[in-house]
């Protein structure tokens, strides 16, 4: 029971992180129709721009832990908006209204791109920090087995839960979040109420791409390192669970990145690590196959 | 003011490859009236309608429109978001395309994006809640209430606009469209499906539009008794080519326009004349 309980903990904090990346598909997904291959070496960028800032901050003589994390926050969600917003118009947009595939073509190669460019600028090997955020609470402790939640556990949790709030806010009563969601359901008719279009769907990704940072830099935090590779196998879980969830709907992106979180871990502490990966993906496979819109996901109405 | 024209169409033509769609076609509405455009199925009607709002680019032709503080656009020019946003025309479609998923007020909320836009001073202003941001929402919410009210869905405010009743997404529709504050409204068929209830309860808010005088109107319809009550002036169409143009009364009497409803050749336009007595 001590030995689920921690790894309940652990799975949810992975999910957190999972369930960061994975809205950023499925908002994408939702407003332009295109699964963005990018964005897990979006999310791969922000924690690269975490790494940098937090050392620019410590070689600066910056000591107070709260500030230097609050300013790579801040600074590593603005660089790596920008990359998203820089992504989607460079790679996305002139592609908009061609055929179907071609996009999805473009998203692969921006990956592709991104990897590259980061394995060039910061080399190919694995870049470790030293622990930032240290300490924790024993909740727990008996016959020599100890059930123990750290900081930095609950410091990504927290934050996860603070940023969906705000972003569930954003998107349900907010002018942008309005547009978002007109755009989303029918963009001719949005934009001949005055939404531009273009302007909306570059915010999505900009919105999209700050919160993979957010979660590149818990990443950082919590195992410690950053390579240009982590993008690729974080960013297909994140798919992975924004399918699960349903893909197009919010809360199921959330739910299917704690689910994916879960089920690896739990999967990992009494099968077998090795094949955690399979596990993760058999469960979306049975899902699929039983409930083909994911778990919170709305049947695909035919626009007459 | 009422009489300067606000939208002139010169000469337009739209072809799709081989078919001529529309064809040298010239006509004029004017300021705070009612025009309508009609014509047997196929005769270009919504096809000049796409030209207007700059679904197609027309093949060649102007289509101008001028406000009543004198400035001037050219909407063949125009794209997009920009002709609702600068040149103020709004319009609907023959199928309906609310946003079924959102309630009926955030419909009419959204069409309120450019008030909005200004306000939220590109969106940061509104992030932090200032206080100019937060007057603009009340009163687009307000703006939206009173919409709502006229077209009798008040009490439906927070249902999702897909579930209403089809008559009342026609007129939810319609109040979208008068939220974003037009100079022009081209209704595209609003009267299709609705029954003679319906139908009249639609005369009496377009009349209402027209009588505050703010919005001309320019209808597609093909329900006749909608047109001839409500229209100030009519024109007509027939393969993409304008046949007849004047008031109501004018329109009805004239040959060519009968013939192009009951199907006949050119060459017995002379006989369908004898015929009736003109």
């Amino acid at each position: 029971m001590d030995y689920f309980a921690q790894q309940l903990i652990n799975g949810i904090v992975l999910g957190s992180i999972y369930g960061l990346i994975a809205i950023g598909y499925t908002m994408v997904y939702g407003i332009v129709g295109m699964i963005n291959f990018a964005h897990g070496d979006v999310f791969m960028i922000g924690g690269f721009i975490a790494l940098i800032s937090f050392l620019i901050l410590v070689s600066l003589g910056l000591t107070f832990v709260p500030v230097i994390l609050l300013i790579v926050l801040l600074v590593s969600m603005a660089i790596t908006a920008l990359y998203g917003w820089t992504v989607e118009r460079i790679a996305y947009r002139p592609l908009r209204h061609s055929f179907r595939l071609a996009p999805m073509l473009s998203a692969i190669g921006m990956s592709f791109v991104l990897m590259n460019y980061s394995q060039v600028a910061q080399g190919a090997r694995v870049k470790p920090v030293p622990p930032i955020i240290t300490g924790g609470y024993t909740l727990y402790e008996a016959d020599g087995f100890v059930v123990r939640l750290s900081n930095i556990q609950i410091i990504v949790v927290i934050t996860t839960v603070v940023l969906l709030a705000i972003f569930t806010w954003l998107v349900a009563k907010t002018r942008l979040g309005r547009d978002m969601r007109a755009c989303e359901q029918d963009q001719t008719m949005a934009a001949l109420l005055g939404v531009d279009v273009d302007r909306t769907i570059s915010m999505t990704f900009v919105i999209g791409a700050a919160l993979a940072s957010v979660a590149g830099m818990m990443y950082l935090l919590y195992y410690g390192l950053v390579d240009f590779f982590m993008g690729f196998v974080a960013g297909i879980k994140a798919f992975t669970a924004a399918v699960l969830g349903g893909i197009g709907s919010l809360p199921g992106a959330m739910l299917g990145g704690l689910l994916i979180g879960l089920i690896e871990t739990l999967w990992s502490a009494y099968f077998s690590v090795e094949y955690k990966d399979v596990a993760a993906f058999s469960i979306l496979i049975i899902v699929l196959i039983f409930l083909p819109t994911g778990l919170l996901g709305r049947p695909e109405v035919e626009k007459v | 003011m009422s009489g300067d024209p606000i939208l002139e169409v010169d000469n337009l033509a739209m072809r799709f490859g081989g078919i001529v769609a529309v064809n040298g076609l010239s006509f004029a509405a004017r300021h705070g009236e009612i025009t309508a455009l009609i014509g047997p199925n196929g005769a270009g009607k919504t096809t000049v309608f796409n030209c207007i709002t700059g679904f197609y680019k027309p093949t060649g032709g102007t289509i101008r429109l001028s406000h009543r503080d004198g400035k001037s656009y050219q909407l063949q020019r125009l794209n997009d978001f920009r002709i609702s946003k600068i040149a103020k025309v709004a319009r609907t479609f023959q199928n309906i395309r609310l946003f079924p998923g959102m309630t009926a007020l955030e419909n009419l909320m959204v069409a309120q994006h450019n008030a909005l836009m200004r306000a939220s001073g590109l969106t940061f202003l509104g992030l932090i809640g200032a206080p100019s941001w937060r007057s603009a929402e009340a009163s687009a919410i307000e703006l939206a209430r009173i919409w709502l009210k006229r077209i009798g869905l008040l009490e439906r405010a927070d249902d999702a606009a897909g579930n209403l009743p089809y008559g009342d997404q026609r007129r939810l529709e319609i109040a979208r469209a008068m939220c974003t504050t037009p100079a022009l409204l081209c209704l595209d068929e609003p009267a299709a499906g609705l029954n003679a209830r319906e139908s009249a309860g639609l005369s009496e808010l377009l009349m209402s539009i027209r009588a505050e005088g703010n919005t001309s109107i320019l209808l597609i319809e093909h329900d006749m008794s909608v047109v001839m009550e409500i229209s100030d002036h009519v024109v007509v169409l027939d393969y993409g080519v304008k046949i007849a143009d004047g008031t109501p009364q004018h329109v009805r009497d004239d040959a060519r326009v009968i013939a192009a409803y009951l199907g006949v050749e050119d060459d017995e336009v002379a006989a369908v004349e004898q015929e009736l007595g003109l």
